[in-house]
């Protein structure tokens, strides 16, 4: 069976919801991250995706870009997290909340 | 010639910046320059007159569509005449003030306010359109307040000032909302162009326009309900009375009535003018009677002498009211400034039973002031005889009732300027400031002498047999008047009406209680709309609105705040959340 843009798009959705519900149920903040990039892979997907099945070009060169910008993005957001953690000596949310009134 | 009516007009306005920006600091210096700057505008007018003719000038001020502002000059009988009573007699005035003012320290402070007066006063004059008269009517207002509160440090005149300027404000309230109307009917604020714009079916609007027209008049010319400014007024100097109470601004609401009659004649207005004018003569009359102050005495007989004017504008005779206007310029500026004289004789002293036996302490003012009574009451071959008797001439062929007020009125004058001068001037000195007084100088007997002659002749320019029932009906009154007056204040220590008739009399000296009426009017009326605008304001405005706006937003604020639990997976969730309702809501 060749695969057709709707299996590539269900996976995308299901990477996607996947990682939201990690970011929502889990606890800890360097898997809340990892979820964090696996809904931005999940968006990977999808363009590449429509870029394949649309013959066009410039959903892959987005998506190269997202890269390098998640690479930057992933080394100040861990290193973000080490700080916090020697700050606090925690990486659980629950325990993060001093924005609350 | 068009420069020298600009002139007339600049010349004092160009005396009082200069008095202002630097001159004021030599009294010789801006006494000359404001006395030059008057008496200047005076020989121009001459000049005008003699070049005879009309003349039209103007530059455009501002044009916007389907409204163009001018400041034009309009030089034609009309102002010609008025102007010649502006300048001449006002010129006579700052001469006297000389005199007058001398030991005044704020003296070229004065002649500087006289110069705006009267370059005021000449915009009125001139102004070929309401707005610009509208603007100088205002710049009169001012510079009579400036002038009434010329000794502000005294507590009487500075309020006696915002009295003045208050009650023209009022008058000059509907005037402004009458102009108004009158552009929006007719689509012009020229004189000239309004006149020909004039048609049948834009009666009824300048019926009410007239009339609201009218009370800009009233105000200025003091008429009845707005009528309490002026005797308060007279707390200015002496020559200021004179100034403004004969010659120039109650002579303003006259004359611009006559400037303007092609727009109120023939309406509804003219009924109610007329009666105006003649209750405002009548009651002044009566209130003078019972005053003891020389300049109220005088100051209520300008009341009356308006009111005649206002009332032949009513009956639709300009042509009287203007005559009398002049007339009584001249005469009433003589009185006012012999009264001055009187009053500087006798070092401010201005009650009349404090006066008597003036007659052989000040011979000039005495001759002088009796010429002026002469006129003021109507004796035959004295100018005020001629100006009278055509308004009451008018006044019997169009409305009988009128008539009887008028002839009743001359009959007041008569009485009351004959105490007037049987007190202060015969007899005996009833106090020693009146033993000691002494002629005043030539400074200011002069111009009473020179004012003298108008009192006299102005008459005879416009002079014509009158008909003889009037002729009869105001001999009859003059000769009653005077025997009167005369039997009861010959000799007399004070006066005996109070004690014979007590209510009469007592209404008289409380002037008919407007001023009581009118402070209980604004304690009552007044006073209780301040209080529901000022409940108003704290309860809706700063209540329901502007604590209102705060408080909803806080309350919000306090609601929303419970949101925020500071749990990054909570934040997460309504964010998501967020996100696919937004999702929903575009895609569907």
């Amino acid at each position: 069976m060749e695969p057709l843009l709707n299996h590539y798009l269900l996976v995308s959705g299901a990477l996607f919801a996947i990682g939201l519900l990690g970011v929502i149920v889990r606890r800890n903040l360097l898997i809340i991250y990892m979820s964090l990039e696996l809904m931005l892979n999940a968006a990977n997907v999808a363009l590449v995706a429509m870029s394949r099945f649309n013959g066009n070009l410039d959903g892959q060169v987005m998506v190269f870009f997202i890269i390098t910008v998640a690479a930057a993005e992933v080394s100040v957001g861990l290193a973000l997290i080490v700080a916090l953690y020697r700050k606090r000596q925690t990486a659980d949310v629950e325990d993060l909340a001093t924005m609350k009134l | 010639m068009n420069i020298a009516a600009w002139l007339i007009l600049l010349l004092p306005l160009f005396s009082a910046v200069v008095i202002g920006l630097g001159a004021f600091r030599s009294r010789k210096v801006s006494a000359a320059i404001s006395v030059g700057a008057v008496v200047g505008s005076f020989l121009l007018t001459l000049l005008l007159i003699r070049a005879g003719g009309e003349l039209r000038t103007s530059v455009t001020w501002l044009e916007f569509e389907g409204l163009q502002i001018d400041i034009g000059l309009q030089i034609d009988t009309l102002s010609k005449l008025m102007l010649c009573v502006v300048t001449g007699i006002g010129g006579l005035i700052h001469i006297f003030s000389l005199g007058y003012m001398k030991e005044d320290m704020d003296f070229s402070r004065y002649f500087a306010f006289l110069s705006l007066f009267v370059f005021s006063m000449i915009g009125i004059v001139l102004a070929d359109n309401f707005v610009m008269m509208f603007i100088f009517w205002e710049l009169v207002g001012i510079s009579s307040y400036l002038l009434i509160g010329f000794w502000f440090d005294k507590s009487s005149a500075a309020d006696a000032a915002k009295k003045a300027f208050l009650t023209n404000r009022v008058g000059d309230f509907g005037f402004l909302i009458g102009i108004l109307m009158v552009w929006a009917a007719l689509g012009s604020v020229g004189f000239a162009d309004l006149s020909n714009a004039l048609s049948g079916e834009t009666a009824a609007v300048t019926g009410l326009a007239g009339f609201l027209i009218f009370c800009g008049a009233m105000g200025k010319s003091a008429q009845f309900p707005l009528h309490v400014w002026l005797p308060d007024a007279m707390e200015g100097p002496t020559p200021v009375s004179a100034l403004i109470h004969a010659a120039t601004m109650v002579a303003a609401g006259v004359y611009m009535l006559c400037r303007v009659f092609f727009l109120i004649d023939g309406t509804w207005a003219m009924e109610a003018i007329a009666w105006i004018g003649g209750l405002t003569s009548l009651m002044a009359a009566l209130m003078a009677v019972q005053q003891d102050d020389i300049k109220r005495i005088l100051a209520y007989s300008t009341l009356s002498q308006l009111g005649y004017m206002v009332m032949a504008v009513g009956l639709g005779s300009p042509d009287a009211a203007m005559f009398h206007l002049s007339t009584h310029a001249s005469f009433k500026a003589l009185l006012f400034l012999g009264a001055g004289s009187v009053i500087v004789a006798l070092h401010h002293e201005q009650d009349i039973w404090k006066m008597g036996g003036l007659r052989d302490r000040m011979p000039r003012t005495y001759w002088t002031f009796f010429i002026g009574t002469m006129a003021l009451c109507g004796v035959p071959l004295f100018s005020g005889f001629f100006s009278k008797e055509a308004i009451i001439d008018v006044a019997l062929q169009s409305n009988l009732l009128l008539f009887l007020v008028a002839v009743f009125v001359a009959l007041l004058t008569t009485f009351y300027m004959t105490r007037l001068f049987i007190v202060a001037f015969m007899g005996e000195p009833r106090s020693a400031q009146a033993k000691r007084a002494k002629e005043s100088p030539a400074l200011m007997t002069v111009p009473l002498l020179v004012l003298a002659v108008p009192s006299v002749l102005a008459g005879y320019y416009n002079a014509h047999a009158p008909n003889p029932l009037v002729l009869c009906a105001s001999l009859v009154m003059l000769v009653f008047g005077m025997l009167v007056a005369n039997t009861v204040y010959s000799g007399a220590k004070a006066d005996p009406l109070p004690a014979r008739f007590v209510w009469l009399a007592k209404a008289m000296r409380g002037r008919f209680w407007f001023d009581e009426m009118y402070q209980w009017l604004i304690d009552r009326v007044q006073e209780n709309l301040a209080k529901l605008a000022e409940a108003i304001d704290r309860r809706v405005i700063a209540g329901l609105m502007v604590r209102g706006t705060h408080g909803t937003t806080e309350l919000a604020g306090r609601v929303l705040r419970l949101t925020q639990t500071g749990n990054l997976k909570a934040y997460a969730f309504w964010f998501a959340i967020g996100m696919a309702a937004l999702l929903v809501f575009t895609l569907s």
